[in-house]
């Protein structure tokens, strides 16, 4: 059904600047606190209080742009965004209309054919959050909190050029590595700290224009993003092909039911009649400035990527892998500082068992059990013949469940790797007078049996044997 | 007794008094206090009177005095207009809406006043939210004017106007957005400054109109207003269009001599919308003026005309969303029976605020509408781009504008009340100072039909000075400012 139809996306994220006051107040951003424990009078909005423009959330917004390739707007004007909300104190949201701070730009992505996309970004504002209304255990009333009230945000709207939801995760992904990178947000979405809206509309492969959007709001998983455009686009289809027209609207997805809805009209029929505020200056940016903050930028995902590829000969998937979070790609660098091992080997364990392992326990590379310099004695382990690779993976989960450095280990466990010849050959005579009837297969010309003797051995040594030895040994023997 | 003159004394002559131990600053204070309790009724001029925390603080500076304490304001009495945030004292803006706010902070104005030994008197009546010229919007009621109190004051600082001239207070803070300082200045016949827009911070001053407002006093001398604008203004940080320039000695540049002043008489000003009387009254202050040695040039301000539409495009806009804020969930009024938050907004703003200030959050509300932004706001800016550009280029060729404040003298209250255009209108020759930023002044020049009237001079971009300096030359030459009601002498 979808083959007749192209999908056209959008989207707004909403990155939480990680400076430690509010953008214009000098009150904490700290996530967490009692109610309004977090706002001072300018975020109350109380009569006379007036904003000051946090420095930091200008630089934060000009890292961005550079990392993005955009202009950064050498003049960019806060207007404020007129709205009666309970949760929002001064009936208006400072942001910036006409005159943004970062302009243009692009982000690679990889398609659903693994060919690497570019969307293109519109822009990036500054803009101060609201606070929030809470209405549990309140007995019926409503409750606003204010802490979050005066956070910076800055907002990313990308460019109608994305065509799946897969591609839409891709590109969000992606600009969520970048702030990550760039230390400009901690893109935590449990907390709302890293968000998006979603535009999404259908046309027909040969139409022209583009179809009537539905904006889909608030959504804060990669899951949800993928499923709530899904949906959204098999809703207009639905609509389409039964002869109806999308209407232009703002809708909720619902992750319980797995549907979107539309918000109730009061909540979007508002003219925010935009205008400069008189509050604040325009916020001028000099070229030295920006200079500046360009040679204080990390390495940006893409260059760590190909240095990856051209320093450690790693496969571009891996490579890709790795530098996706600044984290994992320093904790790659780290442990292969300290070891000999080959580096795809490293790439394979990190990629591998490591990444499953914080998967499976749902932990960050800052939580993690195993320290870098914890895995590369397991892997010297394996470098300098003490333990195979395979032994090396009971090692690892032991050491996982914090039983021990490698070494403490293998010794407990006496894993230590059988590599005396003279040993080995001893237990592969055995096996050959135990198993007549498969020798005279092999010998007959029944190659594939190696493998039933090495497992055999295996057995016998519970793993210890070094394998390479055994295979050769095994081979002599059976001439 | 020398306590029966402290009312008629300037704060320099106080302040002479107290160092040359004529008298304390709890006498005056004491003095003062039963004034207001005395005629403070008659005038409606205070909202708030403070006088237990005055006593208290007078006492506390007469011991520092006793020990030496030399603070420029050290002892000396003023009042705050009632849009001043002041720490724990209600703070009303005049208007239901905030009837029982009061603010857990002081305003910037308030705590430079402060710090430099400043007493407070109390807290001044207003028009509401500093929206009207006459100060009959304020929801306290109408401020009476000392002359006649059949009579406006003019506004919005109307309270501070009159218990300055009735001689309640030596001097007093105001705000200016479109001429509230200037005009009830002019029409209570004292002295009024309204400083460069930048020069004096505005946080904690509530907002009626960002981009116009600016915080000055009133005073019963070019002097006396010369020392209290050095101790308020200055850069601060809290407030991003401050600006940060350096506060000059205005009390050491004064007596200045004005020879060679160029001093530009605007032709736009003396059309027929002045009284005869007027225009006669400030032609005779600017030839003091020229006997002193200023020269007088006729210039043009062509688009000067625009200035009042323009003015109540710009102001409504921002006022209009200066004033969302008033919600009623965090301060303020709140309505008492709602069914929804929609009612609950409707009802506490409905009930919350006046007819002149819903008048202009409406207006504005209009101007920034999709479909009408183009035609009024962004125009509106544009003309005051013009209007700039004209004081710009006036100013190449004089140092200093002059003119009449208002058009005619004090009116009787009420007259005004059913047209919204007259009364704007009143303010015609003082809110081109405020579109460009500029300082302005209103001197007392003279009288008519008894009442007195204004001579406004308008200065450079944080040019106070030379404003300072011509207003004192001309109080040296001239005893207007001195003239005191008959009932309140």
């Amino acid at each position: 059904m979808n083959s007749n139809w192209e999908i056209v996306i959008g989207l707004e994220i909403h990155a939480q600047l990680a400076t430690s006051s509010k953008i214009f107040s000098g009150a904490s951003t700290a996530y967490g606190g009692e109610p309004n424990t977090q706002a001072c009078l300018v975020d109350l909005g109380f009569p006379g209080t007036l904003p000051v423009l946090n420095q930091q959330a200008i630089e934060m917004a000009i890292r961005f742009g550079l990392a993005i390739d955009a202009e950064i707007s050498p003049r960019s004007v806060f207007a404020r965004k007129n709205y009666f909300y309970p949760d929002l104190p001064k009936g208006y949201q400072i942001s910036q209309l006409d005159l943004p701070i970062v302009v243009g730009g692009n982000m690679s992505i990889l398609d659903g054919d693994g060919n690497e996309k570019i969307i293109g970004i519109t822009r990036a504002h500054l803009e101060e959050d609201a606070g929030k209304s809470v209405h549990e255990g309140l007995d019926g009333l409503s409750g606003i909190d204010l802490n979050r009230a005066g956070t910076p945000l800055l907002e990313i709207v990308s460019e109608p050029e994305m065509s799946s939801a897969k591609e839409a995760v891709a590109y969000m992904r992606k600009i969520h590595s970048i702030v990550r990178y760039l230390e400009i947000s901690d893109g935590n979405m449990q907390e709302g700290s890293f968000r998006c809206d979603a535009n999404v509309s259908i046309k027909r492969f040969d139409q022209k224009e583009l179809g009537t959007r539905a904006e889909l709001k608030n959504l804060n998983s990669f899951k949800f993003i993928e499923k709530a455009i899904n949906h959204e686009v098999m809703r207009q289809i639905e609509i389409i092909e039964d002869g109806g027209t999308v209407t232009q609207e703002t809708r909720l997805y619902d992750a319980d039911l797995d549907e979107t809805r539309p918000m109730r009209s009061k909540e979007e029929a508002n003219d925010y009649r935009y205008f400069p505020d008189p509050d604040l200056q325009p916020v001028i940016i000099d070229k030295d400035y920006i200079n500046e903050i360009k040679a204080s930028l990390p390495e940006l995902p893409s260059i760590k990527k190909e240095r990856f590829i051209e320093s450690y000969k790693l496969k571009s998937t891996d490579a890709e892998v790795l530098t996706a979070s600044k984290q994992l790609a320093d904790f790659y660098e780290k442990v292969k500082q300290l070891t000999e091992i080959d580096s795809q080997i490293v790439a394979n364990w990190i990629i591998g068992d490591y990444t499953a392992a914080l998967n499976k326990d749902d932990l960050d590379i800052v939580d993690s059990k195993i320290s870098a310099t914890d895995l590369a004695g397991l892997l010297n382990k394996i470098a300098d013949q003490t333990i195979s690779g395979k032994i090396a993976k009971e090692v690892f989960d032991a050491m996982w469940k914090g039983e021990g450095s490698a070494e403490e280990i293998i010794e407990r466990k006496g894993l230590v790797q059988i590599t005396d010849d003279s040993e080995i050959e001893n237990i592969v005579n055995q096996v050959i007078e135990n198993n007549p009837s498969q020798v005279k297969d092999y010998l007959d010309g029944k190659s594939q049996l190696l493998g039933y003797f090495v497992g055999q051995i295996m057995k016998e040594t519970k793993g210890k044997a070094n394998p390479q030895k055994v295979n050769e040994i095994i081979k002599r023997k059976l001439i | 007794m020398p306590t029966q003159n402290i009312q008629n004394m300037t704060l320099c002559a106080l302040k002479r008094g107290m160092s040359e131990k004529e008298f304390t600053s709890l006498e005056v204070i004491e003095t003062l206090l039963a004034r207001i309790s005395d005629h403070g009724g008659s005038l409606n001029a205070f909202i708030t009177v403070t006088a237990e925390q005055a006593i208290t603080e007078a006492k506390n500076a007469d011991k520092l005095m006793a020990v030496g304490e030399n603070k420029p304001l050290l002892g000396l009495p003023l009042a705050h207009k009632d849009l001043f945030c002041t720490d724990g004292i209600l703070t009303s803006c005049a208007s239901k809406m905030l009837h029982n706010f009061i603010p857990p902070y002081d305003a910037s104005v308030v705590k430079n006043l402060k710090a430099s030994g400043a007493i407070m008197l109390g807290k001044t009546n207003m028009d509401e939210f500093a929206m009207g010229s006459s100060n009959e919007t304020s929801y306290y009621g109408s401020v009476k004017n000392p002359w006649n109190l059949e009579l406006s004051p003019g506004g919005s600082s109307g309270g501070s106007a009159s218990a300055v001239a009735a001689c309640l207070v030596p001097a007093a803070t105001g705000t200016d957005t479109g001429g509230s300082i200037r005009q009830p200045a002019a029409l209570t016949g004292i002295t009024g400054i309204k400083p460069t827009y930048g020069r004096v911070s505005r946080f904690g001053m509530i907002a009626f109109a960002s981009s116009l407002d600016q915080g000055g006093v009133f005073a019963r001398s070019v002097e006396d207003a010369a020392l209290l604008l050095g101790e308020m203004a200055g850069f601060d940080e809290n407030d991003s269009t401050s600006v940060d320039v350096p506060v000059p000695d205005y009390m050491s540049s004064i007596n200045q001599s004005i020879k060679g002043l160029k001093i530009g008489l605007v032709r736009q000003h003396f059309d027929a919308g002045l009284d005869n009387n007027n225009a006669k009254a400030v032609r005779e202050a600017l030839e003091v003026l020229e006997d002193q040695g200023a020269e007088i040039i006729e210039i043009d301000l062509p688009n000067i005309e625009l200035s009042v539409p323009t003015y109540y495009v710009v102001a409504s806009a921002e006022c209009s969303s200066n004033l969302s804020r008033y919600d009623g969930v965090r301060f303020g009024y709140r309505a008492e029976n709602y069914k929804d938050l929609n009612e609950f907004y409707c009802k506490t703003r409905g009930e919350g605020f006046g007819a002149e200030v819903k008048r202009r959050i409406m207006t504005g509300t209009y101007v920034l509408s999709a479909g009408y932004y183009d035609a009024y706001y962004l125009k509106a800016q544009k003309v005051r781009q013009l209007i700039s550009q004209d004081f710009k280029q006036a100013f190449e060729k004089v140092d200093l504008i002059a003119g009449p404040t208002t058009p005619s003298p004090a009116f009787a209250l009420g007259a005004k009340m059913d047209d919204p255009i007259e009364m704007y209108l009143n303010d015609i020759y003082t809110i081109g100072a405020n579109l460009a930023g500029l300082p302005g002044m209103s001197i007392p020049c003279g009288f008519v039909n008894d009442l007195p009237i204004g001579l406004q001079l308008v200065g450079k971009h944080f040019d106070e000075e030379s404003l300072l300096q011509c207003g004192h030359r001309y109080q040296q030459k001239t005893d207007w400012h001195t003239r005191v009601p008959e009932r309140f002498k």
